[in-house]
C-alpha cells in the first residue's frame, strides 16, 4: 500500500467516533431540515382565503316546492336540493334490483344519510351534483312513459343513471352512488351544506 | 442486507458506465485535497451555497403564491403574508435570506482579500467570484421592487433614473427601459423575468464554473503556501486533506450555527430594524408620495453613499452621470485586483506594514460609506463621504506601487496550524 492513502486510513476507534459524530450531526440536521420542510408543504393547503371561500353555505327551504330541484354551489361544486313528493319517495322504496348499491353499504354519505332514502328528512335530498364517473353535472329526468325513461338523474356525458336518492343503476360506467355533502337542518325552514348534523346545536 | 449491498453496488456500477458519477465524486470531494489549516474564514464559501439554495427553494415557492401586476402584486404579497399557511415564512426566509447571503458573501470576499485568494493562479476563479457578487446585487434590487412596495417603486424608480443619467442617449434609454413613460407594468414583469430566470440562471452557472475552477488549481490556504509544491509518494500534497469526508463533515458544524442565526432573525426581527426591509415598504405604491428617507437595503449602502457623495461635474458631464460611474467603478475595481496585487507573497500573514494598513482603511471606508449610505445625506459634514470614497479607492489605485515596495516576510514551506492543532 501506498503512503499516501495509508495517510487517511483511520484506526478502528477513530473509524468508529467519526461514524457516529457524523451520524449525530446529519440526524439533527435531518430534524432541522424536516423542520425547514414544513412551511413549504403546508403552504400548498387551501389558504385561509380559500377555505373562506369553501365555508359551509346556508339555503332557506321555505319557499322550496314539492318536485322542485334547487341548485347551489358549495366549495365548486354543484349541490342540488330536491323537495321529493311522497310518489317519489314511494318509488325509491319500491323495487331496487336496478341499483348497484341499494344499501348505500359504499361511503358516499355521512353516517346519518346511510339509510333509504340518503338523507336527514324524507322528502328533501341533498346532494353533491356530480357524476361519479369522470365528474359531470348529471340532469334531472322525468319518466314520461316513453321506451327507456326513468326518475332520476342523467349524465349528458357518459350515460350514466341514478335515481333521486343518487343512488347509481346497473349497467352504466359510474362506478358508485352519488355524494352526499355533509349537512344538517340550522331549523326546519334552512339547511347547513358543509356542517354535519352533529355539530349543530 | 449483503444482497442489497450488491444489488446498489450493480446499479452504481451500470450508471457509471454510462456517466461518470464516481469519477466526479473522486475529481471533486473523496480526492479533492484541501489544505489542512482552512479557518474560521473559510466556512463562507459553503454558507454561501446554503444561501444560494435557500433561496432557490424559497423563491419558487413565492412564485406559487406571487402575482406580477401593479395591481394585484401587493396584494398577493399580503395574500402570502396572512392567507397562504406558513407563507409568512417563506417570504422572510427569502427576505431574510437575502441578508445571510450578502452577509456571507462580503466575509468570503473580505477572506480572498486578507489571504491574496484572488492571486495567480486563481485568477478566474475570482473573476467568477465577482461576476456572482455583481448578479447577486441585480438579482437583490430587482427582488426588492417585486412586492410593488412603496420603497420598491421608488427604488425602481432612482434606479430607472440612473439609466436616464447615460449622456445623449440616457433619456430615449429610459424610455425603452420602462417600455413607458412612467415606472409602471412593463417594468414590474421585466423585472419579475429578470428576477426569476434570468439571474438566477446566470448566478447557478457561473456558480458551476466558480467551483470547477477552483477545483482545477486548488484551494488557497490562509499562509498562501502552495501545498502542491510538497507532495507525497502518491503525489498527494502533503498538506492536503480528502475534501470528503474531513471537510463535508467539518463545514456540518457552521451550516447548523449558520441555520440557527438565520432562523432567529427570521422569527424576532424579519425586518432587521428596517435595514433588511425598509419600513414604508409595508405600504403599497405610491406614484404621488416619496418615502421620508430613502435608504436602500444595508448591502448597498457603501454604494448608493458613493454615488450620491458625487455633487460636481466633471469636464462638462453632469455629477449625476460621475456618481454612477464612480458606484460602478466601486464594484468593478474589484476585479482587477489578481493584476493589481504585486506582492510575491499571498497572505496577509507575511505581508508588509502597508498592505495591513491599506487592507485596514479600505474595510473601514468600506463600512463607514455603508454608515453614511444609511443616514440622511445631510447627517455628516460634505466631505467626509468623498474623503471616504478616495480611501476606499486609494486601497486598489496604489496596490501596485505598496505591494511591490513592502518588506514580506518569509512564506514558509509548509502551512502552519494556529493554537490548538
Amino acid at each position: 500500500m501506498s503512503g499516501g492513502e495509508k495517510r487517511f486510513e483511520l484506526s478502528e476507534a477513530d473509524q468508529g467516533r467519526r461514524t457516529l459524530l457524523t451520524g449525530v450531526t446529519a440526524l439533527l440536521g435531518a430534524i432541522g431540515g424536516a423542520a425547514w420542510l414544513t412551511p413549504f408543504l403546508k403552504s400548498w393547503q387551501p389558504s385561509a382565503k380559500a377555505r373562506a371561500a369553501g365555508a359551509p353555505i346556508t339555503v332557506d327551504l321555505t319557499k322550496l316546492k314539492t318536485d322542485q330541484l334547487f341548485k347551489t354551489e358549495w366549495r365548486g361544486k354543484p349541490i342540488y336540493i330536491l323537495k321529493r313528493s311522497q310518489e317519489i319517495i314511494a318509488n325509491l322504496k319500491g323495487d331496487k334490483d336496478h341499483l348497484r348499491d341499494p344499501e348505500s353499504t359504499e361511503e358516499q354519505q355521512p353516517g346519518y344519510a346511510q339509510n333509504d332514502l340518503r338523507s336527514l328528512k324524507p322528502e328533501l335530498m341533498v346532494l353533491e351534483g356530480v357524476c361519479t364517473h369522470l365528474g359531470c353535472a348529471p340532469k334531472t329526468r322525468m319518466d314520461d312513459g316513453g321506451e327507456g325513461e326513468f326518475d332520476g338523474f342523467f349524465c349528458p356525458c357518459h350515460g350514466s343513471k341514478f335515481d333521486f336518492a343518487g343512488r347509481v343503476y346497473k349497467g352504466v360506467p359510474a362506478p358508485s352512488n352519488m355524494v352526499v355533502p355533509p349537512y344538517s337542518y340550522k331549523d326546519d325552514g334552512t339547511v347547513v351544506v358543509g356542517v354535519d348534523q352533529e355539530e349543530i346545536g | 442486507m449483503s444482497k442489497i449491498v450488491d444489488l446498489s453496488a450493480d446499479a452504481l456500477g451500470w450508471v457509471d458506465e454510462r456517466l461518470p458519477v464516481v469519477k466526479a465524486f473522486k475529481t471533486h470531494m473523496s480526492e479533492y485535497y484541501a489544505p489542512k489549516n482552512f479557518n474560521f474564514w473559510y466556512y463562507f464559501g459553503v454558507l454561501a451555497m446554503v444561501a444560494l439554495a435557500i433561496q432557490i427553494m424559497s423563491g419558487i415557492w413565492l412564485m406559487m403564491f406571487y402575482t406580477p401586476s401593479i395591481e394585484l402584486a401587493f396584494d398577493s404579497i399580503e395574500y402570502i403574508m396572512r392567507d397562504v399557511p406558513g407563507g409568512w415564512f417563506i417570504r422572510y426566509m427569502h427576505e431574510v435570506g437575502a441578508t445571510f447571503f450578502f452577509l456571507v458573501i462580503y466575509l468570503h470576499i473580505f477572506r480572498a482579500l486578507l489571504y491574496g485568494s484572488y492571486q495567480r493562479p486563481r485568477e478566474l476563479v475570482w473573476i467568477m467570484g465577482m461576476v456572482i457578487y455583481i448578479a447577486l446585487m441585480a438579482e437583490g434590487f430587482f427582488g426588492y421592487v417585486l412586492p410593488w412596495g412603496n420603497m420598491s417603486f421608488w427604488a425602481a424608480k432612482v434606479i430607472i433614473s440612473l439609466v436616464g443619467a447615460v449622456p445623449y442617449i440616457g433619456e430615449s434609454l429610459q424610455i425603452w427601459v420602462q417600455g413607458d413613460f412612467l415606472i409602471s407594468d412593463s417594468i414590474l414583469h421585466k423585472f419579475f423575468a429578470f428576477h426569476v430566470m434570468l439571474v438566477p440562471l446566470v448566478i447557478i452557472v457561473v456558480v458551476f464554473v466558480h467551483l470547477v475552477a477552483l477545483h482545477q488549481v486548488g484551494s488557497n490556504n490562509p499562509d498562501g503556501v502552495d501545498i502542491k509544491a510538497k507532495k507525497d509518494a502518491d503525489g498527494i500534497p502533503l498538506d492536503g486533506i480528502p475534501f470528503h469526508p474531513y471537510y463535508t463533515v467539518h463545514d456540518l458544524v457552521p451550516m447548523v450555527i449558520f441555520m440557527m442565526l438565520f432562523f432567529a432573525a427570521i422569527f424576532f426581527f424579519p425586518d432587521g430594524w428596517g435595514f433588511f426591509l425598509e419600513t414604508p415598504n409595508f405600504i403599497e405604491a405610491n406614484i404621488l408620495n416619496t418615502p421620508e428617507h430613502i435608504t436602500p437595503a444595508w448591502y448597498y449602502t457603501p454604494f448608493y453613499a458613493m454615488l450620491r457623495g458625487v455633487t460636481i461635474d466633471f469636464f462638462g458631464v453632469s455629477a449625476k452621470f460621475w456618481g454612477l460611474v464612480v458606484m460602478g467603478a466601486g464594484m468593478m475595481i474589484l476585479i482587477l485586483l489578481p493584476w493589481l496585487d504585486r506582492s510575491p507573497v499571498k497572505s496577509m500573514r507575511y505581508k508588509g506594514m502597508a498592505s495591513k494598513t491599506m487592507l485596514l482603511l479600505f474595510t473601514f471606508s468600506a463600512l463607514a460609506l455603508g454608515v453614511l449610505g444609511v443616514k440622511p445625506a445631510d447627517w455628516a459634514p460634505y466631505w467626509v463621504t468623498p474623503l471616504l470614497t478616495i480611501v476606499y479607492f486609494s486601497y486598489f489605485v496604489f496596490m501596485p506601487i505598496y505591494t511591490s515596495l513592502e518588506k514580506t516576510k518569509p512564506v514558509p514551506d509548509r502551512v502552519t496550524m494556529g493554537a490548538g492543532h
